[in-house]
């Protein structure tokens, strides 16, 4: 250390030195501006996606972003223990998993009439008496139409209606699938899949790829299922009618009052080559598949009655013995979540399409 | 009049090393909400860990501040400045305990299982309930803006004594030698 003087130093040099000071303030902010996107776009966000989805509907406070219109469900989840070859976690062993579950259907309008959705939905929480939880969401469909969040920010963009008319534009869409080929063929295998008559019967897929991490700490590149035990039943004309408007939901009430309903959830093992990272890739047909458990609903809420309404089905929450694969969608599926959850958390519930109704067992 | 005291060692290997910590927490929480959704999962995983590691240290550091005070300041430092450098400092202290625990909080209400260091699960600090995790969570941001602002100060106040009052103040923390 210099003996203590300098106090007395010349005006110029302090000046010089207050310059630096705020030379130095000024590049903290702006590194700090920069990471936090304030200063100008850095690009997509997860909040961006959910500024794109909202647009597609007329504003419903209270409700999700996607996936408005739905019920909550309740039931159990038995492992076989056949998964535990592929998996450490303890939801495949016999242990019997709490499970609170949602039905809905896609799209940000919590008033839609079921049949004109193309997209059904299961969610689940699994949770066990430890405290472990699993969360996940599938959807009805076979595969998906894109691999990365840029194109599905695209998708929904493409999606928005005409401001003028209200109306779809369908040139938007073709710009968007010839950008997009995988999106075209997903549209064709959409369409050439038949829909099924109820919630459930129907399959629902979880798309995104995982990993099973086995106790010998061998991993396993998977994608998983829940098949139903009913056998498929094709929807019917009627459904088309206006009086049918919740006739998907009224259905599964009415089930429910009668007995449990049964899925298995199905398993498919990657082999090497197969692509964990693109969604929109679907695997060859020969993949091994395997049964590892049995899910039972036994009742169902609507959502302001029932427990599943506060859950976020973000698929990134993870027992031990899964991990998330290197599928981006994945993180953007848990960022946008979060945000959509932050904004309906914040406002006072909607009411409920489907409201005071309950079968079955409900919690 | 010049400073000679120093922190003791411990005090500013904890001072240096938790604001190593939480100048890269406020990085890497502005970027996982204001950068690209792939990286959030990754980001948001360190964020946690880290978080929670800072409330750790933070509990030794005012434990031991509390054994050990301070250096005195210059006696000749003006009496705005002496007070606004205590106020910053119990600020910074409040800070560093407020958004860890506002962050495990506000993942309580959200009914969310608070994994970190890769396996371990933190309990509840509250019941699930949707609007306090809105408030916590707008809380946690707010929190996080502000100590931002704060540290700018104390990094322009720490430069401004040791290039302009020159008064030991800065190396009363930032000097390799013992006390
Ligand atoms: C990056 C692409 C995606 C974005 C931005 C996105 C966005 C969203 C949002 C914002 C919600 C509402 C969440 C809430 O408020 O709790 C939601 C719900 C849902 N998403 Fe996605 N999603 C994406 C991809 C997928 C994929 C690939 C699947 C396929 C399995 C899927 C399945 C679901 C399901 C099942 C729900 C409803 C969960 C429930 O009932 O609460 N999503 N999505
Ligand atoms: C010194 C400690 C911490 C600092 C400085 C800090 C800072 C931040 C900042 C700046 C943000 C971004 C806010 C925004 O732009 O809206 C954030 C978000 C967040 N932090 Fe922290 N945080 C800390 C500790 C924690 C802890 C201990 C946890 C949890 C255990 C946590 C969980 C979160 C979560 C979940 C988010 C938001 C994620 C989302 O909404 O998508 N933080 N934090
Ligand atoms: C996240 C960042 C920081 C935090 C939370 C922080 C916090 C603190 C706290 C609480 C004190 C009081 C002493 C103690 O109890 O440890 C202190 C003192 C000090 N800090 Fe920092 N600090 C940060 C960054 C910095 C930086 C970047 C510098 C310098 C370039 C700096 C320079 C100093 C100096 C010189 C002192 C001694 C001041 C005095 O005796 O009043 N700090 N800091």
């Amino acid at each position: 250390m210099p003996p203590s003087t300098p106090r007395s130093a010349s005006p110029a040099p302090v000046l010089l030195k207050l310059a630096i000071i705020a030379l130095v303030l000024l590049i903290f902010a702006s590194a700090f501006g920069y990471a936090g996107g304030w200063l100008g776009s850095r690009g997509l966000t997860g909040s961006a996606m959910v500024d794109a989805l909202q647009a597609n509907a007329d504003p419903h406070p209270g409700f999700r972003r996607n996936h408005a219109k739905g019920i909550c469900v309740s039931g159990y989840f038995e492992g076989n223990g056949d998964g535990a070859r592929l998996s450490s976690a303890e939801f495949f062993t016999a242990t019997r998993a709490q499970v609170v579950g949602r039905l809905a259907l896609a799209g940000g309008d919590p008033y839609v009439a079921d049949d004109s959705v193309p997209v059904r939905s299961l969610a689940l929480q699994l949770r066990l008496p430890d405290g472990q939880e699993w969360r996940t969401g599938m959807n009805d469909i076979p595969g998906f139409p894109v691999s990365t969040p840029q194109a599905f920010q695209e998708l929904t963009e493409a999606s928005h209606p005409d401001p003028q008319t209200g109306k779809p534009r369908p040139d938007a869409m073709k710009a968007f699938q010839a950008r997009y080929p995988e999106a075209a063929a997903f549209g064709e295998r959409l369409k050439a899949s038949p829909r099924s008559s109820s919630f459930a019967n129907d399959t629902y897929n979880g798309i995104n790829a995982f990993v099973f991490v086995a106790a010998d700490h061998r991993r396993h590149r998977v994608r998983w299922s829940m098949e139903p035990e009913l056998p498929f039943a094709p929807r019917t004309a009627a459904a088309a009618e206006p009086a049918a408007r919740d006739a998907l939901f009224d259905d599964l009430l009415t089930r429910l009052d009668q007995g449990p309903l049964h899925w298995h959830l199905i398993v498919t093992v990657a082999a090497a080559g197969d692509a964990s990272d693109r969604a929109a890739e679907p695997w060859p047909a020969d993949r091994e598949r395997i049964d590892v458990g049995r899910l039972t609903l036994t009742g169902a809420s609507s959502e302001p009655q029932g427990s599943c309404r506060d859950i976020v089905y973000d698929p990134l929450v993870l027992p031990s013995g899964i991990e998330a694969s290197d599928d981006p969608l994945l993180s953007a599926r848990s960022s946008a979540y979060a945000v959509s959850y932050r904004r309906r958390a914040g406002e006072p519930p909607g009411d409920s399409a489907i409201n005071d109704r309950k079968a079955g067992s409900a919690p | 009049m010049k400073l000679h005291a120093r922190f003791r060692p411990l005090a500013r290997l904890l001072h240096w090393s938790m604001a190593v910590l939480i100048i890269a927490m406020l990085f890497i929480g502005a970027g996982m909400i204001g950068g690209a959704p792939e990286r959030y999962s990754a980001l948001l995983r360190v964020h946690k860990s880290i978080g929670i590691t800072i409330l750790l240290l933070a509990a030794i550091r005012l434990v031991y501040r509390l054994l050990h005070p301070a250096p005195a300041l210059p006696a000749d430092l003006p009496r705005l400045q002496r007070a606004a450098a205590f106020a910053s400092q119990v600020l910074l202290y409040a800070l560093m305990f407020a958004l860890p625990m506002v962050g495990w909080a506000m993942l309580s209400a959200e009914g969310y299982p608070i994994l970190i260091y890769g396996g371990l699960q933190l309990p509840p600090l509250m019941h699930a309930d949707a609007m306090w995790y809105a408030h916590l969570r707008s809380l946690h941001s707010l929190l996080g803006y502000l100590l931002f602002f704060t540290v700018l100060l104390h990094l322009g106040a720490a430069l401004f004594h040791g290039l302009i009052r020159r008064d030991g103040v800065l190396s009363s923390m930032a000097s390799l030698r013992r006390p």
